[in-house]
């Protein structure tokens, strides 16, 4: 345990933990658009932004992204000084100007009092931040099926040469990862789609409702070392099933008290 | 040959010193970017071909040495004659014949190749009497230009690897470390941390692999110092770089050079080549127990892989991003492991401080800034070139004493330093010492040494969007204040130039810059506002002027900008020649016309006009 000062108040965190999660657990609102606790942090929307002190630094400070920066005895945090809450104000207007239709970004602007970016927007501005939660996802699955690609501002996330991702499983974590809901995918009958590449999704052998996707299935069966069959039924008659094994039990404990 | 204890490399010191002193006269052809340009390997291929079929008296075949970058690009292509310094300029593939009849064979100049002041007709023999050089004192660049960067012998005959005898041989590696602290060396890269507390932190840190990388990647724009090092000296980078290992305790380093620098990889390959050859890398360095080897490592151009993350990223094969530092990469860099990240121009001084000691390198320069700094000059300079001078010399007597000052008939109005990421300095900071703190106290920066001079023709307003248009293209677009603010910024300072800001866009730019500096991730970004912060800063009438007035005072915004032309004008067509739209109409020695609606505003017209008869509205 190592001890920090948050906003005055002197708390204990938890060793190598980073300051953000120390922040949050004492019910400290700070934004953060591209943290997810199921990935590697990379500092990229800068929103959870602090500034850090120590009373030997003599009243020198600097700011930090909380996300990225692990706690250490004696460090002084403020999390909302005026600075820092122009600096947040300024980055979500920059936000709004890239992603001026997308709800999530709106609110947290509105919070800041913000309902028009400053800025010129973007033409056909789609609502990808570059948060890059998705191609860490990927990574986290050892697909590395999209990432970013080029430079600066031009910067976008994309399979491999703009092709359907020869990696990709349809497993779906980069679109359910999506702070701002923008990467599209459609089920169609048996057919799933995304990032332009068509997937056979398994039905159920007793319901026909269709589950995961094939590719999905065959990565699980290898990584998790799951039997072929567990994927022939669907979790809810896999649940049904359940509770019918359970009650012929009951049933036959039943009969044999009686 | 394998030089397996000081004793063999004193030897074939001696050997190449007698070997080299035995042809006394010898042909210098510079092959650095500038003269390579301007077909100086033709001249090289011309004196090989006619000296083959004649016999001259003292000029041999041998006699010819190809060296890096002489300095005075503007004169180039240069051609040198030893011993006495003949300094022929501008020379041409037929003039080889004409140096070898005249200069070699009979002992005569050729009056028309000799260098002239500008506006004097006193030609001048000698190089070093060259005011351009006169006034130079070369440490990092002390061969540049002097030897031939292939032949190792050449390096070593100059004194070469006798400071790393010394070190494997006489020091501990805390006397070296020692050694380098008390010298003050700064870093060359830009950033200017003490080199001596690097090489301290990285020794200390409990690790059993450790990293030296040579930072090669010199990507501002006009910036050609690292690269002429590169070229034209590369023994001298290897040497500080095994110095360092051996200080640290690293047996592996990389160069880091970027792939538009062709010459310098071919010219460090042969290097690292010839040094592992002579038993000078790899295992047992010179019969010592030292052993380090280098690679080179080549970038794909990115200008943030120049960042230290972000290069060690690209070194160990992944995307150039920068990450976030709350651990330093000389605790942490390359493959995690402790790296020691030093510039060009750092590692090509440490042999000199090791041979001649930290006090000798104190005794120049600054007590804050030691030592010397080489920088680029270009831009509106008369003598565009490589030049070194000691820390703490003025900006005026870097650009009017070496660089001669700007061509006749214009204004010195501003310098850059610093590259994208530093400043514009007006004409009243010409007096300002130029070291490291300095620099950044006047908000530009020392950077790598890239020095452009601007005149009054030139729009400040348009400098820095064009150098922020260089940031956001390359910005790696990691974090959003660099990726979208710089872009923002960007796009604004377009506005001002079109002449549709207001003075709320002004506001908005500074409020922006701010945030910019505070939240960017790496020093791509939080420097990377300086453009505009500096220009703004000492330009802000000239910014006012676009707003306000919907003028460029300089004449460079298309919209803003009209020519014309008033009764100054003695009719002498030179304006009608040179007009690339044929706008201009008239007759000689009448006045003449601008069509305004042809005229794309180019200001040609303005710039070759002697009688100050083109206007500018």
């Amino acid at each position: 345990m190592v001890h920090i000062t948050i906003n005055g108040k002197v708390v204990k965190a938890r060793e190598g933990e980073m300051l953000l999660a120390a922040i949050r657990r004492q019910g400290i609102d700070i934004p953060a658009l591209c943290h997810h606790e199921a990935v590697e942090p990379t500092g990229n929307c800068r929103l959870c932004m602090v500034e850090i002190t120590r009373e030997q630094w003599q009243g020198w400070k600097k700011y930090v992204t909380s996300c990225l920066y692990p706690v250490e005895e004696g460090l002084i945090v403020s999390t909302h000084t005026p600075e820092l809450i122009e600096i947040r104000k300024n980055l979500l207007d920059l936000q709004l100007a890239r992603c001026p239709n997308s709800e999530v970004i709106q609110q947290m602007a509105e919070e800041y009092g913000l309902t028009k970016s400053s800025y010129e927007s973007r033409p056909d501005a789609d609502n990808c931040i570059m948060c890059y939660a998705c191609t860490r996802i990927c990574e986290v699955l050892g697909k590395n099926a999209i990432s970013a690609a080029g430079r600066g501002h031009d910067k976008i996330i994309t399979p491999p040469f703009g092709e359907p991702p020869p990696d990709c499983i349809g497993c779906l974590a980069c679109a359910q990862i999506c702070p701002t809901d923008v990467i599209l995918w459609t089920d169609d009958n048996t057919v799933r789609t995304i990032w332009d590449k068509k997937f056979d999704l398994i039905s159920c052998s007793q319901c026909g409702k269709t589950t995961i996707t094939r590719d999905f299935a065959d990565y699980l069966i290898e990584t998790r070392n799951l039997p072929r069959e567990y994927f022939d039924t669907c979790d809810e008659c896999k649940r049904k099933n359940l509770a019918h094994k359970m009650g012929d039990i009951v049933t036959a404990v039943e009969e044999v008290t009686l | 040959m394998r030089l397996d204890s000081v004793e063999s490399l004193n030897r074939l010191r001696n050997e190449s010193r007698q070997r080299l002193d035995a042809r006394k006269k010898k042909i210098f052809v510079c092959l650095g970017p500038g003269c390579l340009a301007a077909g100086s390997d033709q001249i090289l291929e011309e004196f090989n071909k006619l000296l083959a079929q004649e016999n001259i008296k003292d000029y041999s075949l041998e006699a010819i040495k190809k060296t890096g970058c002489h300095g005075l690009c503007a004169r180039g292509p240069i051609v040198v004659i030893e011993p006495e310094g003949i300094f022929y300029s501008k020379v041409k593939k037929n003039h080889v014949s004409q140096i070898i009849e005249k200069t070699l064979k009979n002992g005569e100049l050729i009056e028309s190749l000799l260098y002239s002041e500008n506006g004097s007709k006193k030609k001048i023999t000698d190089y070093r009497d060259i005011p351009f050089y006169a006034n130079q004192y070369r440490i990092g660049l002390r061969n540049v230009g002097k030897i031939d960067p292939d032949e190792i012998t050449d390096y070593i005959a100059s004194g070469g690897y006798q400071a790393l005898a010394r070190v494997l041989t006489e020091m501990k590696p805390q006397n070296v470390i020692d050694e380098i602290t008390q010298s003050g060396l700064r870093g060359r890269g830009g950033a200017g941390f003490p080199a001596g507390r690097k090489w301290a932190t990285c020794a200390k840190v409990e690790s059993d692999v450790r990293y030296v990388i040579c930072n090669g990647d010199e990507g501002d724009p006009g910036a050609f110092m690292d690269r002429c090092i590169m070229e034209g000296d590369p023994h001298s980078i290897i040497e500080g770089m095994i110095i360092c290992s051996y200080a640290v305790g690293s047996r592996e380093g990389y160069i880091y050079v970027r792939e538009e620098y062709p010459l310098a990889v071919i010219n460090l390959q042969k290097a690292i080549d010839d040094a592992r050859s002579y038993g000078l890398l790899g295992e047992n360095i010179m019969g010592t127990d030292h052993c380090f080897d280098i690679k080179i490592s080549r970038g794909g151009g990115a200008f943030v892989c120049g960042e230290s993350s972000a290069l060690m990223k690209s070194v160990a094969g992944d995307v150039g991003e920068p990450r976030a530092k709350y651990i330093r990469s000389v605790i942490r860099g390359l493959h995690d492991k402790p790296t020691v990240l030093n510039n060009v121009e750092s590692f090509a001084t440490v042999p000199v401080i090791i041979d001649k000691g930290a006090e000798w390198f104190t005794s120049v320069g600054t007590e804050k800034s030691t030592g010397t700094k080489a920088f680029s000059l270009a831009g509106k300079v008369i003598n565009t070139g490589l030049v070194e001078v000691p820390m703490g010399v003025t900006l005026r007597h870097i650009i009017f004493d070496i660089g001669g000052g700007v061509p006749a008939g214009r204004q010195f109005k501003a310098v850059q330093t610093g590259g994208p990421s530093g400043g514009c300095l007006p004409a009243d900071k010409l007096d300002l010492p130029v070291d490291f703190d300095t620099l950044t106290e006047a908000g530009s920066m020392m950077g790598s040494g890239g020095m452009i001079v601007m005149d009054d023709r030139t729009c400040m307003v348009e400098v820095a969007r064009y150098f922020l248009e260089f940031l956001v293209k390359e910005s790696c677009g990691k974090c959003v204040p660099c990726r979208e603010g710089l872009y923002q910024l960007y796009k604004l300072c377009t506005k001002i130039c079109e002449g549709k800001a207001t003075e709320d866009d002004l506001v908005l730019m500074e409020k922006l810059s701010d945030t910019i500096r505070k939240a960017s991730l790496c020093g791509l970004g939080q420097s990377g506002p300086n453009p505009f912060v500096s220009t703004v800063r000492y330009f802000r009438d000239e910014y006012l002027a676009h707003i306000r007035d919907k003028k460029c005072p300089a004449g460079v915004c298309r919209n803003l900008t009209t020519f014309t032309i008033n009764d100054k004008c003695t009719g002498c067509l030179a304006c009608i020649s040179v007009c690339p739209v044929d706008a201009i109409t008239g007759e000689k020695k009448k006045l003449h016309v601008i069509n305004q609606e042809l005229c794309t505003r180019c200001g040609s017209c303005y710039d070759i006009c002697k009688f100050d008869a083109v206007d500018i509205q």
